[in-house]
């Protein structure tokens, strides 16, 4: 039987180490939706949405109160808007109101936030797919909940280079339209390579093509949680290290698990996967940059901050993926900049740059996120930032991301305020140096040989 | 594999004082609901106790228990919490 020691431990995770489920995400299939209709398509969309999840709010508190664990977000993912509005929508503007159906059923049903106005084109882009992505300004600036991604690269396609360029463009469109609010619609929008089709995790989650008719993913989080653990073995051997990690991720992702299992019995849709990821949030003590300074470094991005990375990444895997009857999504460690309290003090220190940041994402989860740059920044230039971040995906056959902050009006020594769980950033200085003549060419870079691995 | 049964974990953490067992104790009684095992230790001048406690013949709903002990235990000044058992199970066992 469970004795109060084991009773007291998890409850001491909740209270003090900030263990909670991040997010339950329904992903619901939208291709029954299509129409040529306009009107037709956003009607039902809207049924569709409100009618899978119109109990997605009430499920998730009741297990928030039953095993007394904080479920932080509710979140539905759809299927690629680029797919279901196709064969409806004749301009970017026509678009954009299948954005506000997606906003306006979020809001019925009390989800945060609603992914999926997305576009799948590591190849190339059809007619629809070019016109979502020049929508994208349009519908961010107007709706509250809409998250949009798009996939520009895959190891076995190569990197859509055209879609990268447009993608420098359109990221600029979106902060000026929000320039009065810092630029703020940016953090709705990412950028991928290999994108995931069962991510739970905002920007980027959809529901993927290759999924059933709805789905239940479950993000799991507990930096807190990590950092408190490795607190008791400081100046152990690297075994310990490992061990005191692995034992750790798998109680934490075993409440996930619970979780996801609860949820999808309570509201009779299936059990997707857990994403075994490490997501912090600003809250003191919630860190993922606290973790690596625990393991010994003085600021992350110091000298071994990759290392120690690589490390913590591959534990958090190794002792979830045992934990959890299925594994998916982005699953590893998130070092998103705003959203980390030790991240941000590490910029503020200055021991890390966007550099370095670059080089941590080859060996954890996602990419370049949440990351402010000056508002002055090249469309080319952060077309750049973007390539390099999907080539890293591409010959690693890892995920990556982007999700880029050009703050319109503001420039390196300004900080931005992103509100609440977004936290606040100082702007990162970018390399002042020209990438026009590369990015202008025309054309997609091939897919990477899979051989020779050197 | 174990049965499922309706098993609820309440934990009791706060100052210690006299009754906070008893306390406790009548209300579940009242509302016809069994205790399965005690434990408590005092850490750090801190009254700590845990009941594993049956549901299954409640004559109350889980949420409206766990509501009034939380106002239960703001009379005794004591925190009480109450929480499903599998989550500890879970995360404690294999």
């Amino acid at each position: 039987m469970i004795n109060i020691f084991e009773v007291n431990e998890t409850n001491n995770m909740v209270e003090h180490e900030n263990l909670d489920v991040r997010t339950i995400t329904i992903g619901i299939s939208l291709l029954e939706c299509i129409d040529s209709d306009l009107e037709k398509l956003n009607e039902k969309i809207y049924r569709r949405i409100t009618t899978v999840a119109k109990d997605l709010e009430r499920v998730a508190g009741e297990i928030e109160s039953e095993y007394g664990i904080p479920i932080v977000n509710k979140r539905i993912a759809v299927t690629p808007i680029a797919l279901v509005g196709g064969a409806a929508c004749q301009s970017p503007e026509e678009f954009a109101t299948i954005a506000d159906t997606m906003d306006r059923a979020a809001e019925a049903v009390g989800a945060n936030l609603i992914g999926g106005y997305s576009a799948l084109v590591s190849k190339g882009m059809t007619r629809a797919d070019e016109m979502l992505i020049r929508s994208i300004p349009i519908a961010l600036c107007r709706t509250k909940r809409v998250c949009s991604s798009v996939n520009l690269a895959s190891t076995k396609t190569g990197i859509n280079m055209d879609a990268v360029r447009l993608m420098g463009e359109i990221l600029l469109e979106v902060a000026e339209n929000s320039k009065d609010r810092d630029s703020v619609d940016c953090m709705k929008l990412v950028v991928f390579c290999n994108a995931p089709d069962d991510n739970p995790f905002m920007a980027g989650a959809f529901h993927g093509v290759t999924e059933a008719d709805a789905v239940i993913n479950v993000g799991v989080s507990g930096p807190g949680v990590v950092k408190t653990a490795l607190e008791k073995v400081r100046g152990e051997s690297f075994e310990v290290l490992c061990e005191t990690i692995k034992k750790t991720a798998f109680k934490v992702t075993r409440v996930g698990q619970l979780v996801a299992q609860e949820a999808s019995r309570r509201l009779g849709i299936p059990f997707g996967i857990i994403d075994l990821s490490l997501a912090p949030t600003p809250a003191v003590g919630d860190s993922v940059a606290d973790i690596l300074c625990e393991i010994g470094l003085e600021y992350a991005g110091a000298p071994g901050t990759t290392a120690a990375l690589a490390l913590l990444n591959d534990q958090v895997k190794k002792g979830g993926v045992m934990a959890s009857s299925y594994v998916g999504g982005l699953s590893g460690a998130f070092i998103p900049v705003s959203e980390d309290q030790g991240m941000i003090d590490a910029v503020q220190a200055g021991a890390i740059t966007l550099e370095k940041l670059e080089a941590m994402t080859c060996v954890c989860s996602v990419g370049l996120d949440m990351i402010a740059i000056p508002g002055d920044t090249k469309a080319s230039a952060i077309s750049g930032m973007i390539a390099d971040e999907m080539a890293l995906g591409m010959v690693n056959q890892k995920t990556t991301a982007a999700r880029l902050i050009p703050v319109i009006g503001k420039g390196v020594g300004d900080t931005v305020e992103f509100g609440g769980l977004f936290g606040y950033a100082p702007i990162m200085p970018v390399n002042p140096y020209s990438c026009d003549a590369f990015i202008n060419r025309k054309g997609r870079i091939p897919a990477p040989i899979h051989s020779f691995k050197n | 594999m174990e049965q499922k049964s309706d098993k609820t974990i309440i934990t009791v953490v706060g100052k210690d004082t006299v009754g906070i067992i008893a306390k406790v104790c009548t209300y579940l009684s009242e509302h016809n609901i069994n205790v399965l095992d005690i434990s408590q230790t005092i850490v750090s001048g801190y009254f700590n106790m845990m009941m594993i406690v049956d549901m299954n013949h409640a004559k109350i709903s889980f949420l409206d228990c766990q509501k009034e002990l939380e106002v239960l235990g703001g009379q005794i000044g004591v925190s009480i919490k109450c929480q499903k058992e599998e989550i500890f199970e879970k995360m404690h066992r294999i």
